[in-house]
């Protein structure tokens, strides 16, 4: 029988943005677009997509699709899942959904989910690297009322049931659950893989599958928000540093020592 | 009365230190809206529940069920539902350990409330009466203050180590209730299967009071064991960045920032790390920073109270036989 796999995945700023190109507006209170730097596939999301490939080569035939919600997308970008091996994908778009909480947006993407019809797992990064919210994919699995489990480092793939591993202060939990499941995973799960040549080619000749609201019998009031932004600001730094200088680098290290000593940090 | 819950988690067989913590925080929001602080404590006993009243908990839920399986999110999440149910909370407070950050979302979404995570702050808005969170976004570079809409409850996971415990003291009062929970077999779906220990030398870096960090500047593997030196004077850890990591110096276990752990050291001593934001992201709650970095202008000077401008080869070495001299005297 052949497996169904969604990945959700996330198109977000580059988080290697050096702060000198990160900037805030505040009165929109909202993050602007760094100037040169393309956004970037969600570093996590793409270890899900890896952890998606895994399992269709485990378990023979499997369907992997990637959904996205968000706004201006860079095709180029969002389709490296498709080049890494993810057979479609379907870009949610609509200039309603531009400003979810995380609550809408687990309405749109669990909306979607339903949709796309029989599902066996759904895959997503642990958390996206913009907003840091790490919990969009748990409310996705409360509203498909499937079983979830979080933080992955491993998957194994049972006979109905999912077996996962994730990481503890020291050491690791190992979890069943049966199918159909909801796996966010971490980087542990292992590197996403580069896409080759022909993966490459192949993508090109794919054309995600685009969807707005309507799509999915939803409306605004749908995903009116239950938390709201009220402010957003680049903090500023409240310390001071201290560079301690002697008279050469060895003299600088002793007196450091001792000046942390002084101050009782150490 | 309306009331605050937190979940107060268990570890071992004592409260886990996070307990007192969210109590703290309960207080604080109590302390501008009249509200009772109560402690859900699900699968303890009145010796525990003692303990939550004298860390300044009003009331106590003592929730025991069999089906409560420790370390699987589900069985809690059934029975701080049950509670909530129950008791209709304003606000729910749990912590961001793997348990208390995988219950509280879950919870929120099942009940369509709103939910802020990771929060190093809470504070109720004067004009709406709602709580607003404050805390970090985008790895760090920015910082948000949410406040919730006109939805009960409102839920936060607090960071770590965000709120100070109080002392404890046995004369406060507080009412415990047993909760009778009667979880179905279908309210928990995922099991258990095993607990593996990894053998790590020394001590944890979630647990370290000292924190010595190795970046990209140390240019190879080998200073390790010179950095591992230092930590062990104050017994404390080696933690990396992830340039480190991903170059195969160290594995990553080692790793601090945005993909890796956040720690919350008292002292975090930095070395060849340059500050990127999604280093920071991990540590940027650390009491102190200090940095030893040969390029003065890199960012990790920006967050350091204390550094030296230099070679580290040169540096390191003095400060460790300096530090160890003071110790031991």
């Amino acid at each position: 029988m052949s497996l169904n796999i969604i990945v959700c995945a996330k198109q977000v700023m580059d988080p290697e943005t050096p702060l000198s190109a990160f900037h805030v507006d505040e009165a929109a209170k909202r993050v602007l677009p760094a100037q040169g730097i393309p956004p970037v596939v969600n570093g996590f999301c793409e270890n899900a997509v890896e952890a998606a490939l895994k399992i269709k080569e485990a378990a023979g035939d499997a369907t992997i699709t990637i959904i996205s919600l968000g706004n201006n997308f860079v095709m180029d970008v969002m389709k490296k899942p498709l080049s890494m091996g993810a057979d479609q994908m379907i870009l949610i778009q609509d200039p309603a959904a531009e400003n979810l909480d995380a609550l809408g947006t687990a309405t749109v993407l669990s909306k979607a989910i339903e949709k796309i019809g029989t599902v066996d797992i759904v895959i997503c990064g642990q958390q996206a690297s913009d907003w840091d919210n790490a919990h969009v994919p748990l409310g996705i699995s409360e509203m498909l009322g499937m079983a979830c489990l979080s933080e992955a480092r491993s998957i194994d793939l049972g006979d109905g049931t999912v077996t996962v591993a994730s990481s503890r202060s020291d050491g690791y939990d190992v979890f069943e659950a049966p199918l159909p499941c909801l796996i966010t995973v971490s980087n542990e799960i292992g590197e996403p893989r580069y896409p080759t040549l022909r993966g490459i080619m192949q993508a090109s000749r794919k054309s995600p599958e685009t969807w707005t609201l309507n799509d999915l019998d939803l409306s605004e009031s749908d995903v009116s928000p239950v938390l709201t932004l009220s402010e957003l600001f680049i903090p500023a730094s409240n310390r001071q540093c201290e560079i301690i200088e002697g008279e050469d680098d060895a003299d600088s290290g002793r007196l450091l020592a001792l000046k942390l000593r002084e101050e009782k940090i150490i | 009365m309306s009331e605050i819950i937190i979940f107060a988690e268990i570890d071992g067989d004592g409260l886990h230190s996070t307990a007192g913590e969210l109590i703290s925080a309960g207080k604080k929001l109590a302390a501008d809206t009249g509200n009772v602080v109560s402690a859900a404590l699900i699968g303890g006993n009145q010796d525990l529940a003692s303990q939550l009243i004298s860390l300044g908990a009003d009331k106590v839920y003592l929730a025991n069920d069999d089906a409560i399986q420790k370390g699987v999110a589900d069985a809690y999440l059934a029975a701080l539902h049950k509670i909530c149910i129950n008791a209709e909370p304003t606000v729910v407070i749990t912590s961001k350990t793997p348990i208390g950050r995988a219950v509280g979302p879950r919870l929120a979404y099942r009940l369509g409330s709103g939910i802020a995570q990771d929060c190093m702050d809470v504070s109720v808005d004067g004009d709406s009466g709602r709580v607003t969170a404050t805390r970090p976004v985008y790895g760090g570079n920015a910082m948000a203050k949410f406040t919730f809409a006109d939805k009960d409850p409102q839920v936060v996971i607090m960071r770590l180590k965000a709120f100070e415990a109080l002392e404890p003291d046995s004369s406060r009062s507080g009412e415990v209730i047993e909760f009778e929970l009667s979880l179905d077999d279908s309210d928990i779906k995922s099991k258990l299967v095993e607990t593996v220990k990894e053998e790590s030398e020394g001590v944890r870096l979630e647990d370290a009071a000292v924190i010595v960090g190795m970046g990209r500047g140390l240019g190879g593997p080998a200073p390790f064991s010179q950095l591992e030196e230092l930590a062990k004077i104050f017994n404390g850890a080696v933690g990396a960045s992830r340039a480190v990591c991903d170059a195969g110096w160290l594995d990553h276990s080692y790793q601090i920032g945005l993909t890796g752990k956040t720690v919350t050291p008292d002292v975090y001593i930095t070395v060849g790390i340059s500050g990127a934001s999604q280093h920071m992201a991990g540590c940027s709650s650390s009491k102190n920073i200090v940095a030893i970095n040969k390029d003065g202008d890199a960012n990790i000077f920006k967050e350091a109270s204390f550094g030296v401008v230099g070679d580290w080869e040169k540096v390191l070495p003095a400060f460790t036989e300096t530090a160890r001299e003071l110790l031991e005297s």
